[in-house]
């Protein structure tokens, strides 16, 4: 076994969770099953935000879109919980679009996983009709 | 209209166990209820206003209203999480001050350990209807890793150290060694904190509060009433109150909800920091403190490593005595929610009636913070400033 299997979260052992979805959510979930990122973005006041909502919660307006991500982005924090059975590291992570989201980092060594880093999307299948949008190092 | 000298707190309760196996959550609610009843010289008849949040059995206010008998005219069940309880004295003081009612009774009760809650270290849940829910319960949030989270960003701004976090823990573990009710009564040192096991980096298990059950209540009266009882009231000379979030995806876990209420408190109450004889400061984790010392101004943005390091929260030893009845990090944190001993152990400093080692001298305006939900995702922060009777 090399060191990056022993420190980094092998995602063979760990069941990928199937996330709540609920009407407002279903396209962002449906995309992540083609691969697509998607957060929402105000057509009105042109800003974006994350996570989706069909009111912009800068304006008000309900003409809002999505906005399919390039999948590129830097650590803003990040922790790994040591005391879990198979310990995994959650982070927000900045996307270029400029939001902010809680996720995963994967196939990763956990020791260098440091603030700042970038990394990019990487789709796991939940084989439940979605994905979920982890991130690994670039 | 502020509500400076509008309403006093007459009577607090903590209760001394730190297991309730063999007691309903009911009666726990119940029994603190009735011990600061009987501390401000007041019984439940005499209460026509009842607040409590997320804590409270059943339908909360209404259950609690039959179980204990009570006939009210007013209700407040805000729920702010571990910060609830600061905020009720606000709601309590304004209420009482625009004449809806007299005494106000509030409780908090909990049993996490007896019921073996994974509190720390289990999914936060908040219900599938929480709007965030889908975006957030799939990436294992617990309330250490989010802490964590916030300990790792304003490390990597401010250059905090695990050894500046650490002097927090010890300095509430110098004040819990003389409280017998104390969960965890033994001094530590630096060295333990950083060398115990690493939770979710960067917090160790000694930067984690404990998990206790029990309760507390206290009494907020109008000032007459507060005149015709024998027990020393404290006087609420103001409070201030702010949600934060997550902005829309605009995050920043350097600063909490305490730089906009802290402000709001310090205004209404016209008093400033270097006023505050004594400050308790909720404390689920080391890193809450430092933050929310920061963010009420006791010391610049980014400062707060150097501000508590060397035993500067220890009660006789530095400038800011904090959490002198040892606080979530050693003596009580019940139903996981520490606003409600926040409160009690301030009006305890400013009766005179904390214990003599660590009493402030002429303690007569404090300081009491509650932090609610995560200060990694979204919380609520409530201030209030208590003065002694004569303030």
């Amino acid at each position: 076994m090399s060191d990056q299997e022993k420190t980094s979260v092998d995602i063979k052992k760990i069941k990928i969770p199937v996330p709540i979805i609920n009407p407002e959510t279903r396209a962002f979930w449906d995309a992540t099953a083609k691969g697509q990122l998607l957060i929402k973005k105000c057509s009105d006041c042109g800003k974006v935000h994350y996570y989706p909502r069909n009111i912009c919660p800068y304006c008000m307006s309900d003409n809002t879109e999505w906005l399919q991500c390039s999948g590129k982005g830097k650590i803003y924090s990040f922790s790994i919980m040591r005391k879990a059975k198979v310990p995994y590291c959650i982070a927000y992570v900045t996307l270029e679009e400029g939001v902010t989201m809680m996720t995963n980092i994967i196939k990763t060594n956990l020791d260098e996983i440091a603030i700042d880093m970038d990394v990019v999307l990487d789709f796991v299948d939940n084989g439940e009709g979605s994905a979920l949008p982890y991130f690994s190092k670039v | 209209m502020s509500i400076k000298g509008k309403a006093y707190i007459a009577g607090i309760f903590e209760h001394t166990l730190r297991k309730a196996e063999d007691k309903s959550l009911a009666q726990l609610h119940a029994e603190a209820a009735k011990g600061a009843l009987e501390d401000a010289g007041l019984s439940y008849s005499d209460v026509d206003a009842y607040f409590c949040a997320g804590d409270a059995p059943g339908l909360g206010s209404l259950s609690m209203a039959e179980y204990m008998g009570l006939n009210l005219q007013y209700i407040d069940t805000t729920e702010t999480g571990g910060s609830s309880y600061v905020a009720h004295i606000g709601h309590a003081a304004a209420a009482i001050a625009a004449g809806k009612c007299n005494v106000a009774l509030v409780t908090l009760a909990g049993r996490p350990r007896a019921e073996k809650m994974q509190t720390g270290t289990g999914t936060r849940n908040w219900g599938v209807d929480a709007p965030e829910a889908g975006f957030e319960l799939i990436w294992g949030p617990t309330v250490v890793n989010m802490y964590g989270m916030a300990a790792m960003r304003h490390m990597h701004e401010y250059g905090t150290t695990s050894e500046q976090l650490a002097w927090i823990k010890v300095a509430a573990s110098h004040h819990a060694q003389h409280n017998e009710h104390a969960m965890l009564r033994n001094v530590v040192t630096v060295e333990d904190v950083v060398n115990s096991p690493m939770i979710s980096d960067p917090l160790h298990r000694l930067d984690c509060c404990i998990i206790s059950d029990g309760g507390g209540a206290f009494v907020v009266v109008s000032p007459e009433i507060a005149k015709t009882l024998k027990r020393q009231s404290v006087k609420v000379l103001d409070h201030g109150e702010a949600p934060k979030h997550l902005a829309a995806g605009q995050v920043d876990l350097t600063y909490t909800g305490a730089a906009w209420s802290g402000p709001r408190a310090f205004a209404e109450a016209g008093v400033n920091q270097q006023d505050i004889k004594y400050a308790s400061i909720y404390d689920s984790f080391t890193i809450t403190v430092l933050e929310t010392l920061e963010d009420l101004g006791f010391c610049e943005k980014g400062k707060g490593g150097e501000f508590v390091q060397d035993g500067n929260l220890i009660s006789g030893v530095g400038k800011l005595p904090f959490n002198t009845d040892g606080g979530g990090l050693c003596s009580n944190h019940p139903a996981n929610r520490g606003g409600m001993t926040k409160v009690l152990e301030a009006v305890r400093q400013l009766r005179g009636e904390a214990h003599p080692k660590v009493q402030v001298p002429d303690c007569d305006i404090a300081l009491a913070h509650g932090t609610g939900g995560s200060i990694g995702t979204r919380m609520g922060s409530a201030t209030v400033i208590l003065g002694r009777e004569d303030a």
